[in-house]
């Protein structure tokens, strides 16, 4: 068998190993630094900008002076609006998916339609929540109509995640639940949901994050261009980081001047998102840490 | 003649310490069986022969372990070459998703061999001598998932005998087979003595005592008893090794 | 009062769990709903006719054919198979030109006659006017208005939403731009994508591996319009430079963004895949001789290929959707592109740019919906296709 075997074979072949390897080290550490130059990028550009009056003071001028309080206070309405939609019909999905559905087909018919929702772009949702919410049922470019629409893009994440968390409970826990007489509610309230509660606010909290940075979908829904007072109620319009910052850096009226103003509105938005991630990191160890029963 | 010479193999997992100085030495072309209850480091100690427990993180070997009179655990020696001349067949069948024919030829190309003529000769030799030939060789190029448990399973010896090791270890080859399945990789054991030397692993005394020349006993980390089959199987010098066989524990 | 809670909350459970279906029939029925007008929609702005000496045997023009003769670029009636004579061009504020004030009449009430006068005095005429004025008139031709072709925006190769007097919906451009932008996403993201999901799930170590994870996760968090930014500011200006192009915006600089984009499904779906490769497969390669990267290539990648082709897939979904950070670098020219470092324009961005200006209930709005469409069953087809591939996957392992 030797005699088919060219000699320099096992050294080609380390060679071939250790250049493939070197190979892949060199693009997983280029994506890094990607990263970290993006993230640097919008940090170290914006972070002159950032005082307190940038995050308390109305635009001035054209928005080529003042603050951003009104994109950051619109930002917050529309988490907070999302979160109060898909919330309740997300759990309540995944739970239903985890505890209540009768049989495999179903679970598997809900799973590939919230698997098709969560694939749709973001600004076919933005088409149909100008279609049905702002024109069909009449609630005009408003909070009520961008947080329903951004609520629905938030709803796939929330579900997955309960649905797992919920899975992920052993089976003994309903059943002692259940022998001692409980009702299915019950266990579900009582016993379930504390212990799934922790992996099911990491799914919430990343979905924020998700939601604070959309754009597309307020595009034709909510945002405004500028607004010289904030919003006083949920149907009237705000405006926001996201879109903010693009009209910002696309369409403003003098470059020059606004650059400083859409690097420290970008330095917001990286900053909720990086505060997102964080937290639903922290929880998600800490929970890791005092379960480990499995 | 020696084939397999191990001396003073001491083995750790982090901490645990799973194999306690064991010596023993393995003669060319017999068949030298492993028994013990499961996790008494048998197929840990199995594992060492061809530094498959080089993957695992985080455990430690001392001691020394000579095949054909060479250290393996040189820093001199290439492991992909030892693995060569090492072959291995797992407690499950575990052929790759590729065709019969491409499942045995597998071991030819890895090595650098590209000779066509050479490669079909080797698989056809080797799905003979693992006695499938003629269940296979009208469709050497069907994916070998089609094979039943047994026939992937005599394919992995196939695939393990294609590139001639001259040690062929055997982790629990039959575990996981039916009866008459179990029967056919028995008296292949017997026939491949011819071609190399065999190291087995099994949980089944029966079969340790139908197909090995040698038996080593394992308990607790430790070798208990090595010594010929029939002795061990009559007339054990252990008291442990007695009870195991008669079924008291284990 | 226990049992009711529980019949209750069934029932609440039940309901809400089927959420998310009835999105998708609502999402459908609404951009179907909003788009469908278009087909039904007449090809010259609504209230207007183009009118035309009675002499002339052309009566039928498609919309590139109307857009080029009014932008002079067909000056002759034989170029769409009429006779030999020069096209002349008459629009309403030209009757101010020939006839003064007086003449029309304060309230127009004269303009109609005077059309007609100028129609019968040039046979090679065409005027694009309201109908009311020349109601009643005998003795006019008129270009047939026949409604909008599914065949001339399917294959149209032209978007001109706002030409008059007819404007032009060919998709052709937006698609093709779409197509271009995520085709080249795809194959700088590639390489990265699949290097580094096996470098993560095959070499490695966990230290770094534990560094990579949320690197890639915190990449997948990024905003898109933080993307378009730096897009903007950073690669946009750096392909100028280095191609020495007039502008930077261009397709490569929306397929540099997107795959960056892309990357983290790629990586996380690919990486899942073959670290589900069965460890006894690995073990028996190497045991056979074989070296770590021959089990990777050989072993560990066909077996986890469906895994992997469900991450490119899920990959090019991202790319084909994504909307504000194409919009941003890629310069928005809706034309058939030539090359990678020319503008173009996808279908989100389209959406995304026109929408707003779009009255609603117009063909202009129609048609973006219809984009809608497309670009919904795109994604639907995209998941189809993966739902399919992991389905395979599992019942062959």
């Amino acid at each position: 068998m030797e005699e088919y075997i060219s000699p320099s074979y096992g050294k080609r072949k380390k060679l071939m190993q250790a250049a493939a390897f070197i190979c892949f080290r060199i693009f997983s550490y280029t994506i890094a630094l990607t990263l970290f130059f993006i993230l640097g990028f919008i940090i170290v550009k914006g972070i002159g900008v950032i005082n307190w009056d940038f995050l308390t003071k109305m635009p001035e001028n054209g928005m080529t002076e003042g603050g951003i309080m009104p994109a950051i206070i619109g930002t917050l309405y529309l988490m907070a609006g999302s979160a109060v939609f898909s919330f309740p019909i997300g759990v309540i999905s995944g739970i239903y998916m985890s505890e209540y559905a009768p049989n495999g087909r179903i679970v598997k018919f809900i799973r590939t339609m919230t698997n098709n929702l969560a694939g749709i772009p973001s600004i076919v949702f933005g088409l149909f929540g100008m279609a049905f919410f702002v024109n069909r049922l009449g609630f005009g470019d408003s909070i009520l109509a961008g947080s329903l629409t951004l609520g629905l893009l938030a709803l796939p994440v929330v579900i997955r995640t309960t649905e797992e968390a919920f899975r992920d409970i052993p089976k003994s826990f309903r059943e002692g639940s259940l022998a001692l007489g409980a009702t299915k509610f019950q266990t579900v309230m009582k016993v379930l949901l504390p212990i799934a509660m922790p992996r099911v606010m990491t799914g919430l909290i990343l979905s924020l994050g998700r939601v604070s940075g959309e754009t597309a979908p307020i595009l034709f829904t909510c945002a405004a261009y500028f607004l010289p007072k904030l919003p006083s109620g949920i149907f009237d319009q705000c405006m926001a980081l996201p879109y903010h910052l693009y009209v910002v850096a696309t369409s403003g009226t003098d470059i020059e001047a606004q650059m400083p103003i859409a690097y420290g509105t970008a330095f917001v938005l990286i900053m909720i998102v990086l505060i997102m991630n964080i937290a639903a990191n922290t929880i998600r160890k800490h929970y890791e840490k005092k379960t480990s029963l499995k | 003649m020696t084939k397999i010479d191990a001396r003073n193999i001491d083995f750790y997992y982090g901490n645990f310490h799973a194999l306690k100085n064991i010596s023993l030495s393995v003669p060319a072309n017999e068949v030298v069986a492993f028994i013990g209850p499961s996790g008494c480091g048998k197929s840990t100690f199995l594992r060492l022969f061809n530094r498959m427990n080089d993957l695992i993180p985080d455990t430690r070997m001392t001691g020394t372990i000579m095949i054909d009179g060479q250290d393996i655990y040189d820093r001199a020696v290439d492991t992909d070459t030892l693995r060569r001349n090492v072959g291995m067949v797992f407690q499950r069948p575990n052929p790759f998703p590729k065709s019969i024919f491409d499942n045995v030829a597998y071991g030819l190309k890895v090595n650098g061999v590209k000779d066509k003529s050479f490669i079909a000769e080797r698989v056809e030799h080797a799905l003979k001598s693992a006695a499938l030939w003629e269940e296979v060789k009208n469709k050497l190029k069907e994916s070998a998932y089609s094979l039943s448990g047994g026939q992937q399973q005599r394919l992995c010896i196939a695939r393990a005998m294609a590139v001639r090791p001259s040690v062929l270890l055997m982790d629990e080859p039959a575990s996981a087979l039916d009866p008459i399945a179990t029967a056919k990789i028995e008296e292949l054991i017997c026939e491949l003595t011819k071609e190399t030397t065999i190291v087995i692993v099994t949980h089944s005394m029966q079969q340790a005592a139908r197909v090995s020349h040698k038996t080593a006993f394992f308990y607790m980390g430790e070798m208990v008893e090595f010594g010929d089959t029939k002795k061990i199987f009559t007339n054990p010098e252990k008291e442990a090794t007695q009870n195991y066989i008669t079924g008291r524990f284990g | 009062m226990k049992r009711l809670a529980d019949r209750t909350s069934k029932w609440v459970f039940t309901v809400s769990g089927f959420t998310t279906s009835a999105v998708i029939i609502l999402i459908i029925a609404f951009l179907f709903t909003e788009s469908a007008g278009l087909f039904s929609t007449p090809i010259v702005e609504e209230g207007y006719v183009l009118a035309v000496n009675s002499s002339n045997n052309v009566k039928d023009l498609n919309t590139e054919q109307i857009k080029n003769i009014f932008d002079g670029e067909i000056t002759s009636w034989d170029e769409v198979g009429g006779k030999d004579m020069e096209i002349e061009i008459f629009r309403l504020e030209d009757l101010e030109k020939i006839y003064t004030v007086e003449q029309l009449g304060a309230e127009y009430e004269h303009a109609g006659e005077k059309i007609a006068e100028q129609i019968y005095a040039n046979p090679g005429i065409i005027a694009f006017i309201p109908e009311s004025m020349i109601e009643g008139i005998p003795d006019i031709g008129f270009i047939d208005d026949r409604n909008i072709r599914i065949k001339d925006v399917l294959f149209g190769r032209e978007w001109f939403p706002t030409a008059t007097p007819s404007p032009i919906f060919g998709i052709l451009p937006l698609i093709l731009g779409t197509l271009w932008v995520s085709f080249f996403a795809i194959l700088i993201a590639l390489p990265f994508g699949i290097s580094i999901a096996i470098y993560m799930a095959e070499v490695a170590r966990p230290e770094v591996r534990k560094v990579l994870k949320p690197v890639i996760e915190l990449l997948n968090g990024i905003p898109s319009v933080i993307y378009g930014f730096f897009g903007l500011t950073v690669i946009v200006p750096f392909l100028q430079n280095t191609f020495g192009l007039p502008v930077g915006e261009s397709g490569l600089a929306g397929s540099i963004v997107l795959a960056i984009m892309a990357l983290p499904t790629i990586i996380t779906v690919a990486e899942d895949a073959m670290s589900s490769c069965p460890r006894s497969l690995r073990e028996a390669s190497l045991a056979l001789g074989a070296g770590h990267w021959q089990t990777i290539y050989k072993v560990v990648i066909p077996s986890s290929i469906s895994g992997i082709t469900s991450g490119v897939v899920l990959g090019i979904g991202r790319a084909v959707g994504e909307t504000m950070a194409v919009l941003m670098v890629t310069g928005n020219a809706a034309v058939i592109p030539h090359s990678i470092l020319e503008p173009l324009r996808t279908i989100p961005a389209t959406i995304a740019a026109e929408l707003g200006e779009a009255p609603a209930g117009g063909a202009h709005y129609q048609a973006l919906f219809l984009l809608g469409v497309i670009l919904f069953f795109i994604t639907l087809i995209i998941n189809a296709c993966v739902e399919t591939v992991s389905s395979r996957h599992k019942t062959q392992a």
